[in-house]
């Protein structure tokens, strides 16, 4: 029994990198605009992140780089995808590309680096019951604020005004233009946010789920986000239910070998990205479905007197 | 303030123009990066524009790395013209070696030259297999090919990784995940004495040739890219758009697949984890820059092949590490997009409370 509360805290902290990110990607999408470039937004937050710690022995600046790298190269994405109206995927292609080179360059003296050791985030008295202490209450802070992000946001999008004019931007942008909200300024700070949250996951990769830095480290964990938002329907709940689920593929192939599962361990080891596709294909399956519940002008560019 | 103002048709002069100033502005970032390593940036352009091209043993191995570069950008560019974003070329570039490999590895001593042929053959069936999983997911059941394709790289990997250390591990091989050294037989034919260019290079100078006539002279070539531009129209023309999906991901899917036979089977020889080399990504940003042109592709992918010969000089001689050259890629890419905009607008300064 014991091993199953270890797996399902393994699986919180696991999801919790997968949530924070596709959370930012989902605000993203609410205002009608797809980042391919999140894989490479996480692993040069991650790079930046780690580096931090490392320079400074503080996992707060560790955050804090890798919020504000994210943020920076999700500024850059913005400018060129809302002002020049370069096309959305070409140009998150090419942040993801030049993030997986940028962050090997720059991260190389990095790989061998050592951090401070990690401390316990262990909840006093909650952290001792047997089974559920395990499971429950020894993470570190950022995965309980993780749950509380996605309560934020929902009550952010669905009972604010503001949240209203953001889902009427990706909803329907010459409406919105045309009531007199700046439309592109609006798009461009959701793009922003969302980089800074992208961004606050790949620090969280690195400074303290693995806690290292390696070249490419954070495998597809960007693309696996970017599904979860279409998995989720673009609904937060359901992103942060989808982040935790795929928390624990990624973890049931540990488990699998601990157990002594007799696959071989790349087998295991393609679990999730097998586990994406399938779901994909299952949620996608009736296009009708998705296509109520899309932002309606997801993809496409909106240049207002064009 | 600085204004776009759309242009009735785009420009001529900026279509050809823009990929020289994206070149253009990288090799700035280039120049300030490498001052602000502190190594000399001439020093630093040379080893990516000079020391590739300045002898014909440097421009025979610029020809090696761009031929699997061209092969793979001219299967893209389908994809691309016709609105199917196969992002996931790296995975049936190395499922088209896995195949390749395995026909490599059933020959011996005694087999003739023939095994040549069904190598590439076996390659350019696995990439299809790969690319058509793609095709089948996205035309089944609608799921989005951009992450079907990518996570389809991730699936190929593991494959690679269970044969090289599982079933085709070789036996003498010192407990190292790679199968033994295919035979020399198998080693796709060279052009020349002295130079590692195969007739790799002039399937890809074929390949040019044949995806210009598909593009411009057939009517499949035609009903692809109008499914491209305007799906409506297409649908109006009665042109299948599942009918466009299926040939564009299965011809990039085999162009990918015979540029990992011809790589395994020729400069590398075994199948060890390294087969993957980032090709399949490199060659998107050869595919745009290019132009999606089957003549534009060729310059892109020589340039790209500067890139990458340029980022191992560097790292032998100047001690800066490989991984520059995907820096490079990234920042052509971007600038590539950016510069774009000139295509379709024009830059206009506009005074504020101006007409």
């Amino acid at each position: 029994m014991e091993s199953y509360a270890l797996l399902l805290g393994a699986t919180l902290n696991a999801g919790t990198v997968l949530a924070i990110a596709a959370l930012g990607l989902l605000i993203n999408e609410k205002v009608g605009i797809v980042n391919l470039g999140a894989e490479g937004m996480m692993l040069c937050a991650a790079m930046a992140g780690f580096a931090t710690v490392v320079v400074t022995g503080s996992d707060l600046m560790g955050f804090a780089a890798g919020m504000a790298v994210g943020a920076l190269l999700a500024a850059i994405f913005g400018v060129l995808v809302i002002w020049l109206n370069t096309n959305q995927y070409a140009t998150g292609l090419a942040l993801t590309l030049f993030g997986a080179g940028f962050s090997a360059f720059v991260g190389t003296g990095f790989v061998q680096a050592k951090i401070p050791a990690r401390a316990s985030f262990a909840i006093p008295g909650l952290a001792d019951i047997p089974w559920f202490g395990p499971a429950l209450f020894r993470h570190h802070p950022l995965v309980y604020l993780t749950v509380l992000l996605a309560l934020a946001l929902i009550w952010f999008m669905y009972r604010t005004r503001h949240g209203l004019v953001l889902r009427s931007v990706g909803e329907s942008p010459e409406s919105a233009h045309a009531l007199g909200y700046p439309v592109r300024l609006i798009r461009l700070l959701a793009v922003v946010l969302g980089g800074a949250l992208c961004g606050l996951a790949g620090a969280y990769l690195s400074v303290i789920y693995t806690p290292l830095w390696v070249e490419g480290m954070v495998a597809g964990k960007g693309w696996i986000a970017l599904a979860l938002t279409t998995f989720a329907t673009w609904r937060p709940a359901r992103v942060l239910l989808g982040a935790y689920l795929f928390g624990g593929v990624t973890m049931l192939q540990f488990h699998l070998q601990g157990i002594g599962v007799d696959v071989p361990p790349q087998f295991l080891s393609m679990l999730p990205y097998v586990a994406t596709i399938l779901v994909l294909a299952l949620i996608s399956r009736k296009p009708q479905w998705i296509r109520v519940n899309m932002p309606t002008s997801l993809g496409k560019p909106f240049y207002p007197g064009a | 303030m600085l204004k776009l103002d759309a242009r009735a048709e785009p420009s001529r002069a900026w279509t050809y123009g823009s990929p020289l100033l994206a070149l253009l502005i990288t090799v700035l970032i280039g120049a300030l990066m490498f001052s602000a390593l502190g190594k000399d940036p001439l020093k630093g352009l040379e080893m990516f524009f000079w020391l590739p091209v300045h002898n014909a043993y440097a421009l025979g191995e610029l020809l090696v790395k761009a031929t699997p570069l061209l092969i793979i950008a001219l299967g893209l560019a389908v994809c691309f013209r016709s609105n199917v974003w196969n992002i996931g070329a790296e995975g049936q570039y190395i499922i088209g070696a896995i195949f390749a490999g395995g026909i490599a590895l059933l020959a011996d001593v005694g087999t003739g030259r023939w095994i040549v042929l069904p190598i590439l053959l076996a390659g350019v069936l696995g990439g299809m297999l790969w690319a058509g999983l793609t095709a089948l997911l996205r035309d089944r059941f609608h799921a989005n090919e951009i992450l079907v394709s990518l996570m389809l790289v991730y699936v190929a990997v593991q494959v690679l990784s269970y044969l090289v250390g599982g079933p085709w591990k070789d036996p003498m091989g010192f407990n190292f995940p790679q199968s033994k050294t295919f035979e020399a037989v198998t080693r796709i034919p060279r052009l020349f004495e002295g130079s590692r260019v195969s007739i790799g290079a002039l399937l890809a100078l074929l390949s040019v040739a044949g995806l210009w006539v598909f593009l411009f002279r057939t009517r499949a070539g035609l009903a692809l890219q109008v499914g491209g531009l305007a799906p409506a129209a297409a649908r109006y023309a009665g042109f299948s758009s599942r009918k466009s999906l299926w040939t564009a991901l299965l011809m990039s899917g085999g162009a990918a697949g015979l540029a990992g036979a011809l790589e395994v089977a020729g400069p590398i020889g075994q199948l060890t984890p390294y087969v993957p080399a980032g090709y399949g990504f490199a060659a998107i940003i050869v595919a745009f820059v290019g132009r999606l042109h089957p003549l534009g592709m060729v310059f892109s992918s020589i340039l790209m092949s500067m890139f990458y010969i340029g980022g191992e000089l560097a790292q032998s001689r100047l001690g800066l590490t490989k991984s520059l050259t995907g820096v490079f890629q990234g920042l052509l890419l971007f600038s590539l997009l950016a510069c774009d905009t000139l295509v379709n607008y024009r830059l206009k300064w506009q005074t504020r409370g101006g007409r």
